[in-house]
């Protein structure tokens, strides 16, 4: 506990002398606050939107964009893994069109999502799927690859059918590769979410960066960015919530006993 | 034969694979209540007999009966405990013993009540909601054990359960399975390598030739008095008499395995 608490210490103080050398360095002329603003100019902004109710509706859909890429997101390459994992015929002759799919930077195919679904939420879920569905397959597909043969064998020597060995064996495999992979799929939902408001909409966090960048106005991008950042290490407490209680049957990390 | 009814047996059979004959010619009937165990050199398709027994293999020529009707498919009336550990890691100790049921369409309520004095019976109360990375090797067997027997199956195979635990642990799985199979007789094959196991265990030992095309060179009824008292037992002369005779005919087979290995 001891030991915990000199981290998260060190780690604020770490943060505040760097943002107090900013500060510092921008009030005495040192740091063009054209391109740097200083923090306590960011704050006043973010204090600023805080207050108002166009701010909140901004958060609200970005929200909503990335939860709902993020589950359809997962869904679609759950399945999928799954699928291909107990197929090797299918996996084998999918899977060199899952890497092209794959290989292609998903942030072109932002304008044409725009293009196709216009610039509501369709869009923006379109493109955050896209990225986090290949994360969720990835990693379902490996889980389900990877079940421990002599856990498989025993379960088949005590007569579990097809759906059994799917609900007891396969997918609780599965799910410790799915759970590692969410961390980095609620990000890719937030970056598919942001940047695709980003290319083309007429609201979001994103198209508040994009707003700001129009005018020149770099606090209002820094803002935007401190914002977004905040709004991500929220989602993935929540995550880090998610995965304890759904792995408890873990063996627990050295380091912490 | 003990027992009234025959539960295995095999007459003629032949395993192969592709080309490589793994057992050439297997004679073996176990009686309903008979505990026979089956002894031989490494390499020499031991597992392969339970294998043909529970209906995962099928011989390339000979007989393979239960109860008297010939096996078509996977066996149903037996239970098989595997050499390797099978739990479930995300299963609590009941629920890894209750799964079988559950794979019967059981509801977990009634397979985790059911489950539970299984595992006082294997000496594990107070152990229900452990996972398996928080018991020990011989514990986690305990928990495999109780999984395969709350099935109550007919035959009971069992492919060198103990294999892998240090020999005060093995002990006591030793007493354990005496226990429940002296309360509740049923037909059980158990393989192993370890001859004292075998004598100390069985009412019939059968030794295997070296392989491959391995045959039966032996098959010697174990006399020593039931119950057995399992940590008095070894030092018995009955004990040793039969040790000598039954080496006399593994040893040599153990000699001709380790030279092809050479």
């Amino acid at each position: 506990m001891q030991r915990k608490s000199k981290i998260v210490l060190t780690q604020v103080a770490i943060v505040l002398a760097l943002l107090l050398a900013w500060e510092l360095g921008v009030r005495a002329g040192l740091i063009d606050s054209f391109f740097f603003p200083a923090p306590s100019a960011l704050i006043a902004r973010i204090k600023e939107w805080i207050s108002t109710p166009d701010f909140w509706t901004d958060v609200g859909i970005t929200l909503l964009e990335t939860v709902l890429s993020f589950a359809v997101g997962i869904g679609i390459g759950t399945a999928l893994g799954i699928w291909l994992g107990l197929s090797p015929f299918a996996a084998d002759v999918v899977q060199p069109f899952i890497k092209m799919f794959n290989a292609i930077p998903r942030i072109l195919l932002g304008p044409i999502f725009v293009i196709w679904f216009g610039l509501g939420l369709t869009s923006k879920v379109a493109l955050g799927v896209t990225l986090v569905l290949f994360v969720a397959f990835f990693n379902t597909f490996q889980g389900v690859r990877e079940v421990n043969p002599i856990v498989l064998a025993n379960a088949r020597l005590l007569r579990a059918s097809k759906s059994a060995l799917l609900r007891h064996v396969y997918l609780p495999s599965a799910t410790t590769w799915i759970l590692s992979s969410l961390r980095v799929s609620v990000g890719m939902a937030v970056m598919g979410a942001v940047v695709a408001e980003y290319l083309g909409s007429s609201a979001g966090l994103g198209h508040l960066i994009a707003q700001a960048e129009g005018v020149l106005d770099a606090t209002g991008v820094f803002a935007g960015i401190v914002v977004l950042s905040v709004f991500v290490v929220a989602l993935d407490a929540m995550v880090d919530r998610v995965e304890r209680r759904l792995l408890v049957w873990r063996p627990s990390p050295a380091h912490e006993s | 034969m003990e027992g009234h009814a025959t539960a295995v047996d095999l007459r003629d059979v032949m395993i192969r694979f592709g080309e490589f004959t793994a057992v050439k010619s297997m004679d073996l009937t176990v009686g309903e209540t008979e505990f026979v165990a089956v002894v031989g050199p490494t390499g020499c398709g031991k597992s392969t007999i339970l294998n043909t027994v529970t209906g995962l293999l099928k011989p390339a020529a000979g007989d393979v009966r239960i109860f008297g009707k010939p096996l078509a498919g996977l066996n149903d009336q037996s239970g098989y405990m595997l050499q390797q550990e099978g739990l479930l890691p995300w299963k609590t100790a009941q629920d890894n013993v209750g799964l079988g049921l559950v794979f019967q369409g059981r509801s977990v309520e009634e397979a985790r009540e059911r489950a539970r004095p299984w595992l006082a019976k294997v000496g594990l109360r107070g152990f229900e909601e452990r996972y398996p990375h928080q018991l020990s090797g011989g514990q986690r067997k305990r928990v495999a054990m109780a999984q395969t027997l709350i099935m109550e199956p007919r035959i009971v195979l069992m492919d060198e359960p103990f294999s892998a635990l240090d020999v005060h642990t093995r002990r006591l799985m030793h007493r354990i399975l005496l226990d429940l199979w002296q309360a509740d007789r049923r037909s059980l094959i158990f393989i192993t390598h370890d001859l004292d196991e075998a004598i100390t265990l069985a009412d019939r030992v059968v030794v295997m030739s070296a392989g491959p095309a391995s045959r039966m060179v032996g098959d010697v009824r174990i006399t020593l008095p039931r119950p057995r008292d399992v940590s008095a037992l070894q030092t018995t002369d009955e004990f040793v008499a039969l040790y000598r005779e039954i080496w006399s005919l593994l040893g040599a087979e153990v000699e001709k395995s380790y030279a092809t290995q050479k």
